[in-house]
C-alpha cells in the first residue's frame, strides 16, 4: 500500500506532457507542514509502506526535508520523483540526511536544446545530468524517467544509452499518460505505429543487452493497446493519493470525474477514508468494474481499466475503458490516432494567475 | 552459485523490515516489496555486509541446530533467489 503526496503543483518547468489537472492548486491552497506529519504519522498506522513525495516538483516545497525526516523514521519507504532542477549540493546533503531511500529523477530528452525545449526551462537539462551525478554519489540508486511522445520517441534507444552512461540502475521508459495537460496536448504529443514500434524495440535490445545489470521499466500507451492498464493496481485498491490542498483521490486523475465528492485530509482520517469513503469504495473490487467486466477472465488483472480515461474519452466513468479491444468505445482510441497532428500547437503547463 | 568468501549486502535502495501492521518481514525496493518466507527472514535477518555467507551459515546452523551442509544449501538457494529479485548483491 503506498501514499502518493502530491506535496505541490507548483513546477519550474512546463512540460506539455504532464498528467497534473489543468486547474493546478495554488500555494496558498497547500496542505502545511504540520497536517503533513499527520498524514505521515496516519500513513504509517494504516499501513502504508511506500511514500512517494511528488507533485509538481515536490522540491519546491521548503519543508520537504523535514517531511522525508518523519517518514524515514516511520521507516516508510522513501521515494522522491523530482525533476532534479532544485537538487544541488546543499539539498542532496539534506535528504541523504533525513534518511530518503531512492530518488526518480524526470529527463526530458538527451541534451539540453531539445530537453530545455520540452521541459520550458533554460538550463534545466544540463541541472538534470548534475543531479543524477549527485544522487549516484550519494550511494542511492539511480532511477530515471523518460516521458516519450511523438517529439522524442526516435531517440528512446539513446535514452536508454545516457541511462547506462549516468550509471542508472532502473530507467523507466514511459509513452505519456492522456490526462490533464497530456490530454489537453494530446494531438501533438502521440506518437506513430511506427514510433511506437521502434521504441518498443529499443527498449527490448537494452533489456537483453542490460541483463540484471538495470532493470528497464516500460509504460506502453493504452491508445495502441488491446487491453486496459489495472489503472493505480485497481481503484482504492493499492494507493492514497493526496492532493496539494489535501483532497484523499483513489488516483491523480480522479478529480476530474463528476458526481464525486472527495474527502479531505484536513477533515477525516485517513483510515476512515481508506476504510469509509464512498469514494474509495465506488469503482472498488470486481463489484465496481463496469458491468461488462465482472465476468471478464481478466477483470482482477485489470479491473476494467481506467475510469478516468472512460469519463474522458467516452463521456461516463462507468464505461469500460476504450484501451480495451472489447469496448463499443474502443474506436476513440484510433480516432485520436487519426487525428495526430505533429504540427499542433502544445499548451505548456501553467498555474493560472 | 555463491563461493564461501562472498558478503552478501542489501543492495542500495532496498529497505529490510518488520512492518507492526502485518506482523510481517517485508523488503522494500523503490516499486516494488516482497514478504520474505521463514528461512529468508532468518538469512535476511543476518546480512550486514560485513558478514560472509560462510559466517551467516554458521550461525545458522547453530542457532536451529541443523546440520551445516543442509543450512548450506538452503542459504546458497535463498541468497540466488534474492540477487534475482534484486535486494542484495555478493
Amino acid at each position: 500500500m503506498g501514499l502518493i503526496a502530491e506535496l505541490t503543483h507548483r513546477c519550474p518547468l512546463s512540460c506539455a506532457y504532464c498528467s497534473n489537472p489543468l486547474e493546478l492548486e495554488r500555494a496558498s491552497a497547500e496542505l502545511d507542514t504540520a497536517t503533513w506529519l499527520d498524514v505521515l504519522d496516519q500513513a504509517a498506522a494504516l499501513g502504508v509502506l511506500h511514500v512517494h513525495f511528488t507533485g509538481g516538483e515536490p522540491m519546491a516545497r521548503k519543508d520537504l526535508t523535514q517531511l522525508v525526516r518523519r517518514a524515514a523514521e516511520l521507516q516508510l519507504y522513501t521515494n522522491l520523483i523530482t525533476s532534479g532542477v532544485l537538487l544541488d549540493d546543499r539539498a542532496m546533503d539534506a535528504l541523504m540526511a533525513a534518511g530518503i531511500d531512492h530518488i526518480q529523477l524526470s529527463l526530458q530528452d538527451i541534451e539540453p536544446e531539445a530537453g530545455d525545449r520540452s521541459g520550458g526551462l533554460k538550463g534545466g537539462h544540463a541541472k538534470k545530468l548534475a543531479a543524477a551525478e549527485r544522487i549516484r554519489a550519494a550511494g542511492l540508486p539511480l532511477t530515471l524517467n523518460f516521458v516519450i511522445h511523438r517529439g522524442n520517441a526516435d531517440r528512446t534507444a539513446q535514452m536508454l544509452d545516457l541511462g547506462e552512461a549516468l550509471g542508472a540502475t532502473r530507467i523507466e521508459i514511459a509513452h505519456t499518460q492522456y490526462y490533464g495537460w497530456g490530454l489537453l496536448n494530446r494531438a501533438a504529443l502521440l506518437p506513430t505505429f511506427a514510433q511506437l514500434e521502434s521504441a518498443t524495440a529499443a527498449v527490448e535490445a537494452a533489456r537483453a543487452r542490460f541483463g540484471a545489470r538495470i532493470a528497464v521499466d516500460y509504460v506502453v500507451p493504452d491508445y495502441f493497446a488491446a487491453r486496459p492498464k489495472a489503472c493505480m493496481g485497481g481503484w482504492g485498491q493499492r494507493f492514497i493519493n493526496v492532493s496539494p490542498s489535501g483532497k484523499a483521490l483513489p488516483c491523480h486523475a480522479a478529480e476530474t470525474l463528476p458526481g464525486f465528492a472527495f474527502p479531505s485530509v484536513r477533515e477525516v482520517s485517513l483510515a476512515d477514508i481508506w476504510t469509509g469513503a464512498e469514494a474509495f469504495q465506488r469503482f472498488r473490487g470486481v463489484e465496481g468494474a463496469p458491468e461488462a467486466c465482472r465476468s471478464c477472465e481478466r477483470v482482477e488483472i485489470d479491473w476494467g481499466g481506467c475510469r478516468c480515461q472512460a469519463f474522458a474519452l467516452a463521456g461516463d466513468a462507468t464505461r469500460i475503458d476504450p484501451a480495451c479491444a472489447l469496448s463499443p468505445d474502443h474506436a476513440l482510441m484510433r480516432q485520436a490516432i487519426e487525428a495526430a497532428d505533429f504540427d499542433a500547437p502544445l499548451t505548456p503547463r501553467l498555474i493560472r494567475r | 552459485m555463491t563461493a564461501p568468501g562472498e558478503t552478501p549486502r542489501f543492495r542500495p535502495g532496498v529497505k529490510f523490515r518488520f512492518d507492526p501492521v502485518r506482523q510481517a518481514w517485508m523488503v522494500l525496493a523503490p516499486e516494488k516489496l516482497f514478504l520474505p518466507d521463514e528461512i529468508a527472514v532468518e538469512v535476511l535477518k543476518r546480512i550486514d555486509g560485513t558478514r560472509t555467507t560462510a559466517l551467516i551459515v554458521d550461525d545458522l546452523a547453530q542457532a536451529f541446530q541443523a546440520p551445516r551442509e543442509t543450512i548450506e544449501t538452503d542459504v546458497r538457494a535463498m541468497l540466488a533467489d534474492l540477487v534475482q529479485r534484486g535486494a542484495i548483491s555478493l
